[in-house]
């Protein structure tokens, strides 16, 4: 078994965080493997959600979607809401963890995926836009972010809050009327990141097997604390390797 | 935001003043387009490269419609074409380019960062409710979506404090459009709509809307309809105009009928990389001013390449 890329150790780490009995609203790419991964490894029990309206599909290796709503991301579902109704699922309460990936991202978790630049109406570059990614953020109990760790995606403040984590640290998100959910951990590259409780802020708690905690702080662009105890993560093992690989063998999301 | 799209007293008038007929609304793609005027704000139906409603679309791009607002959930190439055509003016949307695979959209990158062409973004959910609170008469909707982020300023989004526990709640506006484009999988000619696999938005989309034009893969008799009236999601009354266009979202996807040309959009995206906007004028030019029909359209594609996407679908299905 070769050693996993960046994706791959993306995708394996991502899916440990999903527990059996739970419900996961994933996005297309990388967070739609980690969560067909949990399922058929140890969380069988575990349901899907996709924001085109689909619920509980099951995604059959080498026919991965390629966005939210189209036929083969609905594959043998049980169920094919509106798109409003999808959302609405998780408005109520029902989706345990939202799975989002992110363009930028700042000390209090919060994810930019819509301009860069200080002026949303004249944007040096203008992305995608949030799609699903602002309503997964302020409605799921708790949210994963899934990114590769380089330095210009980690920025103190991002130029535009698309996706709401911690806003300004403290209180704020609640004071702002979201009063669930919120950005538990990051997941990275490098390593895994969660938030000070107090704070709100960044900070690191795990390595990956072979980084260091100052590795990981020459890669982003805010100083970052340590949790109490920084473990290292069990790199990915080879059956783990192997069932991801054979949901995407046309190495389409794993590069 | 303008105030016009949640005025539901006016919104309402409109549908008060409407004809709201049991009877014939069969007709051509050139009628429907007549219905569309300047300045207008039309909802597409579908998502992303999914049940788009291509040949209304294509339809209005014909027409050289102007000053238009494309309002959408995900928008995909055919907001890109209306951009490039000079179309739209303004697009209101969650999110927008091809898909994941061809990255950011250099047409949106060219028309937004340039000026050219305002992208008010709302969340997914916010839009949908949009559509919602037009559907259902109402001015906003209260939900918890979208506080607290940038994204409430730039469509000027409101917030209220609920009147029952005090808790601060985003009141999301009413999008009433003047038209909507959708395409379905079967109707009757009086405009009795039924859809397969995935609902999207257009049920929402078609009871907000003042005008809605349907184009439908099938037109089957009324007694078919009254056989399975469960399915019926869109009633005959709320429909202006049906027009029968098999093929009616290609080369997007049509539920468990036809998928998505992949392919289609790589040759399309590639022209874009080397060629820039020129290479979206040239696409105009060839698939939506050229072909004289739907049918002549089509032909550009080839029976073979339907047929295999036809093929990719009943498996995907099966």
């Amino acid at each position: 078994m070769t050693a996993p890329n960046a994706q791959e150790l993306l995708a394996v780490i991502a899916s440990r965080q999903l527990r059996d009995d739970t419900t996961v609203f994933a996005g297309v790419g990388v967070p739609l493997l980690a969560a067909a991964l949990a399922r058929q490894r140890h969380a069988p029990r575990l349901t899907m959600v996709i924001e085109g309206g689909i619920i509980g599909p099951e995604i059959a290796p080498g026919r991965l979607p390629i966005s939210t709503n189209e036929m083969r991301a609905g594959r043998r579902a049980t169920m094919l809401p509106a798109i409003t109704e999808a959302f609405l699922f998780a408005q109520r309460g029902f989706v345990d963890v939202g799975f989002m990936g992110g363009a930028q991202i700042d000390q209090y978790g919060n994810v930019n995926t819509s301009v860069v630049g200080a002026d949303y109406w004249k944007p040096k570059v203008r992305l995608p836009g949030t799609g699903g990614a602002n309503d997964i953020a302020s409605l799921c109990r708790e949210v994963i972010i899934v990114t590769a760790h380089e330095k210009r995606r980690f920025v103190p403040r991002v130029d535009f809050v698309t996706s709401p984590a911690w806003l300004g640290g403290g209180g704020a998100r609640a004071a702002a009327g979201l009063l669930f959910g919120g950005v538990s951990r990051v997941v990275t590259t490098l390593g895994i990141l969660d938030f000070d409780p107090a704070s709100r802020r960044m900070r690191i708690e795990a390595t990956h097997p072979g980084v260091s905690v100052e590795t990981i702080r020459e890669n982003t662009g805010f100083a970052l604390d340590t949790a109490p105890i920084v473990e290292t993560t069990a790199p990915p093992s080879a059956d783990e390797l192997a069932m991801l690989r054979a949901l995407d063998p046309e190495r389409r999301f794993l590069g | 935001m303008k105030a016009s799209e949640y005025d539901f007293v006016a919104a309402r008038r409109r549908i008060e003043a409407k004809a709201k007929s049991a009877g014939e609304k069969l007709t051509s793609l050139e009628d429907t387009a007549a219905r569309v005027k300047d300045g207008d704000t039309i909802a597409v139906g579908g998502c992303l490269f999914s049940r788009t409603p291509m040949a209304l679309v294509r339809e209005v791009l014909r027409a050289r419609r102007r000053g238009l607002t494309l309002a959408r959930n995900l928008t995909c190439h055919e907001g890109e074409l209306m951009m490039v055509a000079g179309a739209a003016e303004r697009i209101v949307t969650a999110w927008m380019s091809i898909g994941l695979p061809w990255g950011v959209s250099k047409i949106l990158r060219e028309y937004v960062e340039g000026g050219k062409v305002a992208l008010e973004e709302w969340s997914h959910l916010a839009l949908g409710l949009r559509f919602k609170a037009g559907a259902m008469g109402v001015p906003f909707l209260p939900a918890l979506t979208m506080l607290g982020s940038d994204l409430v300023g730039v469509g000027g989004m409101k917030t209220i404090e609920d009147p029952y526990t005090g808790a601060t709640l985003a009141a999301v506006p009413a999008l009433f459009p003047d038209v909507a484009l959708l395409h379905v999988h079967r109707a009757d000619r009086f405009g009795n709509c039924q859809i397969d696999g995935y609902p999207h938005m257009d049920a929402d989309i078609a009871r907000a809307a003042t005008t809605v034009l349907v184009t439908a893969e099938e037109i089957i008799p009324e007694e078919e309809i009254r056989r399975h009236p469960d399915r019926t999601v869109i009633p005959g009354f709320v429909v202006d105009a049906i027009v029968h266009v098999p093929f009616g979202s290609f080369p997007h996807e049509c539920y468990a009928l036809y998928e998505a040309d992949y392919e289609h959009f790589g040759e399309y995206t590639s022209a874009i990389d080397a060629k820039g906007s020129g290479a979206v004028r040239e696409y105009l030019d060839r698939y939506v001013h050229g072909p004289a029909s739907w049918m002549d359209y089509l032909d550009l594609f080839g029976g073979e390449r339907l047929a295999r996407q036809q093929r990719a679908a009943r498996d995907l299905v099966s």
